[in-house]
């Protein structure tokens, strides 16, 4: 008698799975299944008449989450998912993390040492509410009395940042130069205001994944870095350890969307989350892509020397490059 | 075919074997290779969630919580309709079966929105008739009958349309019981439900939702509104079974004795009508006027 176990492997069984989704994954999946011509306006695609398009190299596709998209789509619906976070974004962070999120990025920036060699010129990319640009403006006043540090803070979307923008007005730092908010896309930040060769530090933290071409991102880092700078990136990444493995996949799968779902009403966007986690390449394949940038990196290993450093054995890691 | 036979008896022998994991329904699927999917993770409708025993779990507390902390999430009070319904929505379908109305109901399962109803027709019924006393009834309330959320929870395709038809239905008691929509209004209707359908989440809601009244209100809601509820509930035909969209045209009052139900003897408070009506109103103006533009 031929009974299968039932592998607990979320990854795949749940990729049937398409629950209640907003208007906008369901209309990127019917653009995706109709393959209309490549627009600019993919966000209102129910609309785009649906015949065969016969010239198939003009489509390329990407994912979004476990689903596949047209790239040009990828974009808007991005947008979709964190303009409906924007508002519970930090308590969300908080309830699926339970708060290690904190510590993940206090990690982060103590790696980073701002302050300790003078004041430096920052910029925290896919930055929206500022969790890392006060990291660094408070690490670098409390460790190293440096009040010259300054952070640009860059999300390309404008509800992101204006949650930003109210947090640090409860700070010390608002009005004063040590923070600006902008509002640009990480792929192409326009020359005229990001100038080459100008920032110390460029850090990118939890958002290249929602990126559409991560060797775009690596460009533009490479560009706006001065000759010394530094490249850090922290992103949730793979899971070593096989059981480990499991236990965090069953969690994700099962009790984050549940989250969304309770505390901020929205499922499908954490669903995304989860998904976007699993197709983001592994540390060793991200290391390279940030070698073919043009940065250094440390040897394609983890730890001491390594290009990257695990956080709870993958959950999150940590890689860094230097634009010599 | 020993295959499927052999594959049949072990899923219905050892159904609860399954790792713990797999979603509440065990649907049968004909195996076509020597790897057996014996769960089922695919939705079953539009909008369906298949959720396995911890995620049920997690999401009815969740949902409890949130419910009582923000009554205004409706979402999360129709999750928690929709996770608690479990027991009784077969017997409603059955009741539903055993009526010529209710198969009729089944059969067609019509939907209450305001694309399927069509407000201005019924606007211009006489006076006295069900279909306008709906209609005044939602312009006095200021409520439309969009804001219903979809059910996601509930796994078999029927029972979710059951539970769907019970929440779409919502309105026409408040009407028929000429109840307004304010918290006590909503608390009597749900004593109501609940000893006329026994629905769980009614239960839950006539159990818990006073205890955020005052105490004066919640004097009157039990002095003046539940004994009549729970009397005229029980004694009601089961309301799941009627067919409403075929009657726009039947006497309110004739209606009324047909289904077994009579006014409260003490008049509720009508507020002032919400802003629920006027804000739907204005969106789909808006999107009939993006839709002139492009």
């Amino acid at each position: 008698m031929q009974r299968t176990l039932r592998l607990a492997h979320p990854r795949l069984v749940l990729s049937n799975c398409r629950p209640h989704c907003p208007s906008s994954l369901v209309a990127a999946r019917r653009n995706h299944q109709s393959a209309p011509q490549s627009t600019q306006t993919q966000a209102s695609a129910s609309a785009s008449s649906s015949t065969f398009n016969d010239n198939r190299d003009s489509q390329r596709t990407t994912h979004f989450g476990f689903q596949t998209v047209p790239e040009e789509a990828k974009e808007s619906l991005v947008r979709n998912v964190f303009d409906s976070v924007a508002s519970s974004y930090d308590l969300m962070n908080d309830a699926m993390s339970l708060g290690v999120h904190r510590l993940w990025k206090d990690e982060f920036v103590s790696r980073l040492k701002p302050g300790s060699r003078g004041p430096l010129r920052c910029i925290d990319v896919a930055g929206g509410t500022g969790d890392i640009a006060l990291r660094i403006l408070d690490f670098a006043r409390e460790k190293y009395a440096d009040r010259e540090t300054s952070v640009d803070v860059v999300d390309i979307n404008g509800e992101m940042l204006k949650e930003g923008y109210k947090r640090f007005k409860k700070t010390m730092y608002h009005n004063t130069p040590q923070i600006a908010f902008k509002e640009a896309n990480a792929q192409a930040m326009p020359e005229s205001e990001f100038p080459s060769n100008t920032y110390d530090v460029y850090t990118i933290a939890f958002g290249i994944r929602n990126c559409t071409s991560v060797p775009d991102v690596l460009r533009e880092a490479y560009r706006v870095l001065k000759p010394g700078g530094t490249f850090a990136c922290l992103e949730f990444s793979h899971v070593n350890n096989p059981l480990f493995r499991t236990v965090y996949d069953q969690y994700s799968f099962s009790v984050i969307p549940l989250l969304g779902t309770i505390l901020a009403g929205d499922r499908a966007s954490y669903q995304y989350l989860v998904e976007s986690i699993r197709k983001f390449p592994p540390q060793p394949d991200f290391a390279k892509m940030i070698q073919d940038a043009g940065f250094s990196t440390g040897a394609l290993h983890e730890g001491k020397g390594g290009a990257w450093i695990d956080l709870w054995d993958g959950i999150a890691s940590i890689h860094t490059g230097v634009k010599l | 075919m020993s295959l499927v036979s052999a594959s049949l008896h072990a899923s219905r022998r050892s159904a609860w074997f399954l790792a713990a994991l797999a979603p509440a329904n065990v649907a049968l699927r004909h195996p076509a290779r020597w790897q057996t999917r014996s769960v089922k993770t695919q939705p079953a409708y539009e909008g369906h969630i298949p959720l396995n025993w911890f995620e049920a779990g997690f999401l009815t507390l969740g949902s409890a919580f949130m419910s009582l902390a923000n009554p205004r999430r409706g979402d999360m009070v129709a999750a928690l309709g929709d996770l608690t319904s479990g027991p009784v929505l077969p017997r409603l379908r059955d009741s539903m079966l055993e009526s010529a109305e209710g198969r009729q109901i089944l059969k067609d399962r019509p939907r209450i929105n305001s694309d399927t109803v069509d407000m201005n027709k019924l606007a211009l019924l006489p006076e006295g008739t069900f279909g306008n006393a709906y209609v005044t009834w939602l312009e006095r309330c200021g409520v439309t009958p969009d804001t219903r959320e979809p059910v996601h929870y509930v796994d078999d395709p029927e029972l979710a349309y059951v539970m769907q038809r019970y929440r779409e239905c919502h309105d026409f008691y408040h009407c028929i019981l000429n109840m307004p929509v304010n918290v006590e209004a909503e608390l009597a209707v749900k004593f109501f439900e609940f000893a006329n359908l026994g629905i769980p989440m009614t239960g839950l809601a006539a159990a818990f939702g006073h205890l955020r009244l005052t105490h004066a209100k919640r004097q009157r809601l039990f002095r003046d509104f539940v004994p009549w509820a729970v009397k005229c509930g029980s004694s009601a035909q089961s309301l799941i079974t009627v067919y409403w969209e075929k009657r726009w045209e039947q006497n309110v009052e004739e209606m009324k004795q047909e289904l077994g139900v009579w006014d409260s003897p003490v008049e509720p408070r009508w507020g002032k009508p919400l802003s629920e009506a006027r804000a739907a109103a204005q969106k789909r103006g808006e999107t009939q006027l993006q839709q002139q533009a492009s």
